[in-house]
Order: structure tokens, then C-alpha cells, then sequence
């Protein structure tokens, strides 16, 4: 397996968007088109589904989101329904730590008359027809023998978006979807996807010819210190550069310029919350929507530092890259599409490095220092918490700041329950969709523990140690 | 008159903020504030060069530091004022 990825369902997806991004830089795509399945599933032998025919199929459908998608369907998040294993439901089942007892307290709590016993090993077992699914025997079993059994996808969506259709295949309900990719990361088979704008992307850079026509800039997220291993963050800024951009600009001046306004305006409502993570922002919308009055009125970093350099130059476009899928759906929005022009991912560049045939490890380094340390640790959950501390404080303002940090859907539902209910001992919501914040990204392309260490050691390498020195000049 | 300065990463680091300090105290002594437009911009392509890059109106001079920056100022920005 390539090591620069986590899993090789993310191999699988980076050689699919490679080949086409291939295609794309060399005008060769219609050519190719029909190769390219096999290209990757040479055979003779199938290595990953029943059959060789049934391999290439898939990845076939992997090429259409490649290329976008289905127009029709809003969300950037696709089912590729015969990728999809079709996983077992389960449900609660009866595990082997059963030991046969004789209080039965499984069977006095289910309501339904689902649970059964084996006559001769005296095991519990559960009546599939009957059972709804309810848990009161899991509860009840003081041998924490009853297992409920999700699928993959439907345990990694804790928005409960994800349900089975009625062929078996996994279904995404895009009204409760928030894109927070887990989904994507987490399922085995690598049946849901996210759609990829690189055809955009590369027709942008080959129009301006390679950034002669117009400028074209690339905003990186700062989880970028972490992502490529075995070289330099300059040589991968040189690489950007390589594939036509003018400039490399980091979303952590954006962060920093967000983390002033975010104070001032915490100061001012008394209460908020952080509006940096589109997931969170999405999650608060559609589920608490009585706390929307609290987001943080701030375009996101990614959307402040845009705006600026739209406005600083003429007839550039914009493109985004980082670790996170929301971020495709963001510049969706009305008020961020005007900035932004195209958001890839990480896995995304990796592929299109790769495709131009690009070797960083072989490249110069290039400098790439705009933004503080404050805004370079957005990348992991609390930096922001710890950038708007530090810019109240800068600001010379006396209004305490008593923040909860919360990353991951879960702990951010807790925190948002609890402001719902109102009378609590914070004023201001961190909320992340990842779990660990960006650096969790579902398109990072390695998960790793020490990655939060390591862009706290970017953070510091940072030429501007304070807010303000970082933003003096870019202020309005 | 527009003048931008280069903010990119490499200018940067070779002091681009130091320049538009100077350059801001300059335009205010000149009493020029309604005459220039002092503004950012992301990289004009002139990284490899010592010193920070900057553009006047469309010509762009390089190798603008602290040190040098009262001549650049005087050659390329005052004169094209006054001439």
C-alpha cells in the first residue's frame, strides 16, 4: 500500500482523481476515458470485489464523481450504490458473552416479545422479525452481552443521515446531511464519496496559462504543515506553485483576521458561536436553529482572506485547498461563491502533484509565511479559542471570554443542548465537525496523534507573533 | 496613483510590512493621502529577488528594503507625482 495514505480506499481514490486529472492537464480524458478502468483494475484477477467486470464498474462510477457528479443532487456527498457492500443490518444481537442466565432481565425489558432462548445452551437470542430496534435489552443485560451492530456509514453519521435503501444500498437524506465527510472516511468499501471540482480547477489553470492571463491564488489550510510527509511544507508550496497557481496564501491570515472581528463581536452579543467550520455552522442551522442568531456573523477564514485578495486584484480566481469536504459545499453559499472559485482537497492535490508528474521531493523550497501563531493553530480544536482570548487581550478589552471547546458532532451537540437550555457557565462555543478539529479532516491524508504537536510547531515558526502584527496592514 | 506592495509570503519575510510602515509615514509627511493609494498584493512574481517587490502604478520596482526605501520613494513615486 501507498503510505502516504491512511487506508487504501483513500489509494483508491487518489489513483481514480490522478488518472483524470491526468487526462485533464494533457487533453487526453476522451481518449482515455474508457482505459482508465482498467488501468486500474488491470486483472486478470479481481482483487477487491467478486469479479474483475464488477471492479471496473465501480470505478467507473468513482470517475463520474471525479468529475463532479450528479448535478441534480445538491450535497457534494454521493452514494456510489454498487460500491456499496450491502453490510449485514444486525442491529442488536446477542454476543457469546451470554452466559445463559436465570434472571432473564433481556426478555423482562423487551416490550415486543423478541427475545428467545436457545432450549439447550439457555443463550438469549433476538426475534429479527419482531425486534425494533429499541435497546432496553442492552441496557437490561448486566453482562454487556446485546451488541448493537450499525453499519459502518450509519455509525459514522451521528446526524443520522444515513439510512438503507430499499435495494440494501446505503442512502444519504441530504436535508440532514452537515457534510462533515465522516461518512466518506469511515465507510470500508469506500461506496460514498465526495465530488471532486477538480476538472474546474485544472480548466482555470490551464485558461490562465498557468496564472499569465490572470492570476489564479491558492489558499491553503493551515492542517497543510501535516499532511505531506517525507518533505518540506516549502517543497510542497513550490509544487502548488508548479501546477500553475501565481501564489500560495495561507487561510491562517484569514483566521487571524476573523479572530479580531470574532472578539469584537463575542464583546458585543455576549454570546456566540465560532462560525469558522461550515459543518458546525450547517449542524446548528438545521438541528438547533434557535441558536442561529448566535453564529458568528464572520465569513470564515477561507472566505475573509478571499474576499481580500478579490478585492486586491483584479480578474484572479481563487481556489481552496484543505482537508475538508464541507468546504465544497460552503462555497455553494451565495455569499462565499463570489470569493471562492473551486475548494480541493488535499487527496486532490496529492492527485494532481502526481498527475503534472511532480516530484517535491526533488523541488526547492519556497517561503510560505503570511499568518500568526494564532492563526495557524486553527488548524486543531481550541486554536481558535486560544486566537480570540489572545485578540481580546490585544485589543485591551476586559470582557472575559469563557469559551467550551468542542470538536466532533457529538460533544459539539452537548454544548449547543446546554445553550439551548440557556443558564450556562460559558459565553462562547469553539465548534468543530472533526474530531481533533481540521487536522481530523475526512480528505487529510494521514490521521495521525502526533499531527496536533506538529502544527503547534508550525504555528511557531510563524514570522508575526501577535494578531496584530500579523493583520495591521490588512485591515479595512 | 496606485502603489502596491507586495505582502506575499516572501516579501514578507523580507520585511514588506517594515516597507509599508515607511511608506505610509511618507505619504502622510508628503501630505500626499489624496494623491496615492497605497494597497496589497499577493506576489508579483519576483520572489528570487533580495529585497521586497513593489508596483507603481504599472511598473514594478524590486529590491525596495528600509534602507534604500527614502531613494525609491523620491525616484520612482514623487517624481512621477510631480513630473
Amino acid at each position: 500500500m501507498d503510505t502516504r495514505f491512511d487506508t487504501s480506499v483513500q489509494e483508491l481514490k487518489y489513483k481514480v482523481l490522478k488518472e483524470i486529472a491526468k487526462g485533464l492537464f494533457n487533453d487526453t480524458l476522451l481518449e482515455e476515458y474508457n482505459e482508465i478502468p482498467q488501468r486500474i483494475s488491470p486483472g486478470p484477477k479481481s482483487t477487491m470485489r467478486c469479479c474483475i467486470y464488477k471492479e471496473r464498474a465501480i470505478v467507473l462510477e468513482r470517475m463520474k464523481l471525479a468529475l463532479g457528479g450528479n448535478k441534480d443532487i445538491n450535497n457534494v456527498i454521493e452514494v456510489i450504490p454498487i460500491a456499496c457492500d450491502e453490510c449485514p443490518l444486525g442491529g442488536y444481537e446477542v454476543t457469546n458473552r451470554c452466559r445463559g442466565c436465570i434472571a432473564h432481565r433481556c426478555e423482562k425489558a423487551c416490550h415486543r416479545d423478541a427475545i428467545r432462548f436457545d432450549e439447550v445452551k439457555r443463550t438469549a437470542f433476538i426475534d429479527k422479525d419482531k425486534c425494533v430496534n429499541c435497546g432496553m435489552c442492552a441496557k437490561a443485560c448486566q453482562y454487556n452481552a446485546i451488541q448493537n451492530y450499525l453499519r459502518p456509514c450509519e455509525q459514522a453519521c451521528k446526524v443520522k443521515a444515513i439510512s438503507m435503501h430499499e435495494d440494501h444500498s446505503a442512502q444519504i437524506n441530504d436535508e440532514k446531511c452537515v457534510q462533515c465527510g465522516a461518512c466518506v472516511y469511515q465507510c470500508p468499501f469506500g461506496a460514498i464519496m465526495d465530488k471532486s471540482y477538480i476538472k474546474e480547477a485544472i480548466n482555470i489553470l490551464k485558461d490562465s496559462d498557468n496564472s499569465n492571463k490572470y492570476p489564479v491564488y491558492a489558499i491553503v489550510a493551515p492542517s497543510i504543515a501535516v499532511q505531506f510527509k517525507g518533505v518540506t511544507l516549502g517543497q510542497v508550496v513550490t509544487g502548488i506553485e508548479k501546477l500553475g497557481f501565481k501564489s500560495v496564501v495561507e487561510a491562517a491570515l484569514g483566521a487571524d483576521m476573523v479572530s479580531y472581528k470574532e472578539a469584537q463581536e463575542l464583546e458585543e452579543k455576549g454570546f456566540l458561536t465560532s462560525s469558522c467550520c461550515p459543518t458546525f455552522v450547517t449542524f446548528i442551522k438545521k438541528y438547533y436553529p434557535e441558536l442561529a442568531d448566535k453564529i458568528s456573523t464572520n465569513l470564515s477564514p477561507m472566505a475573509t482572506i478571499a474576499k481580500w485578495i478579490k478585492e486586491h486584484s483584479e480578474k484572479c480566481k481563487i481556489m481552496f485547498i484543505g482537508p475538508c469536504i464541507s468546504k465544497k459545499q460552503e462555497i455553494k453559499d451565495e455569499k462565499v461563491s463570489k470569493y471562492v472559485d473551486v475548494t480541493l482537497t488535499f487527496e486532490e492535490l496529492q492527485a494532481m502533484i502526481d498527475a503534472k508528474e511532480i516530484d517535491l521531493k526533488s523541488l526547492e523550497e519556497s517561503p510560505l509565511d503570511n499568518a500568526s501563531y494564532y492563526g495557524r493553530i486553527f488548524a486543531r480544536s481550541g486554536g481558535l479559542t486560544d486566537a480570540v482570548k489572545e485578540a481580546l487581550k490585544e485589543q485591551g478589552s476586559s470582557f472575559e471570554a469563557k469559551p467550551i471547546v468542542v470538536d466532533g458532532l457529538e460533544n459539539c451537540r452537548l454544548a449547543l443542548i446546554k445553550a439551548k437550555g440557556g443558564n450556562v457557565d460559558f459565553n462562547f462555543i469553539e465548534g468543530m465537525g472533526c474530531i481533533g478539529g481540521c487536522i481530523g479532516g475526512p480528505c487529510c491524508l494521514t490521521h495521525e496523534v502526533r499531527d496536533k504537536m506538529e502544527v503547534d510547531k508550525y504555528g511557531r515558526e510563524s514570522k508575526e507573533k501577535t494578531i496584530q502584527d500579523s493583520i495591521k496592514h490588512f485591515q479595512d | 496613483m496606485t502603489v502596491f506592495v507586495c505582502v506575499g509570503s516572501s516579501c514578507h519575510l523580507k520585511g514588506s510590512y517594515e516597507v509599508i510602515e515607511l511608506l505610509t509615514k511618507r505619504v502622510k509627511e508628503e501630505h500626499l493621502e489624496n494623491q496615492i493609494e497605497l494597497k496589497g498584493t499577493f506576489c508579483l512574481g519576483k520572489c528570487g529577488v533580495a529585497g521586497v517587490s513593489i508596483k507603481v502604478d504599472d511598473e514594478i520596482i524590486t529590491g525596495v528594503t528600509p534602507k534604500n526605501f527614502d531613494d525609491v520613494f523620491n525616484n520612482h513615486i514623487l517624481t512621477k507625482i510631480k513630473g
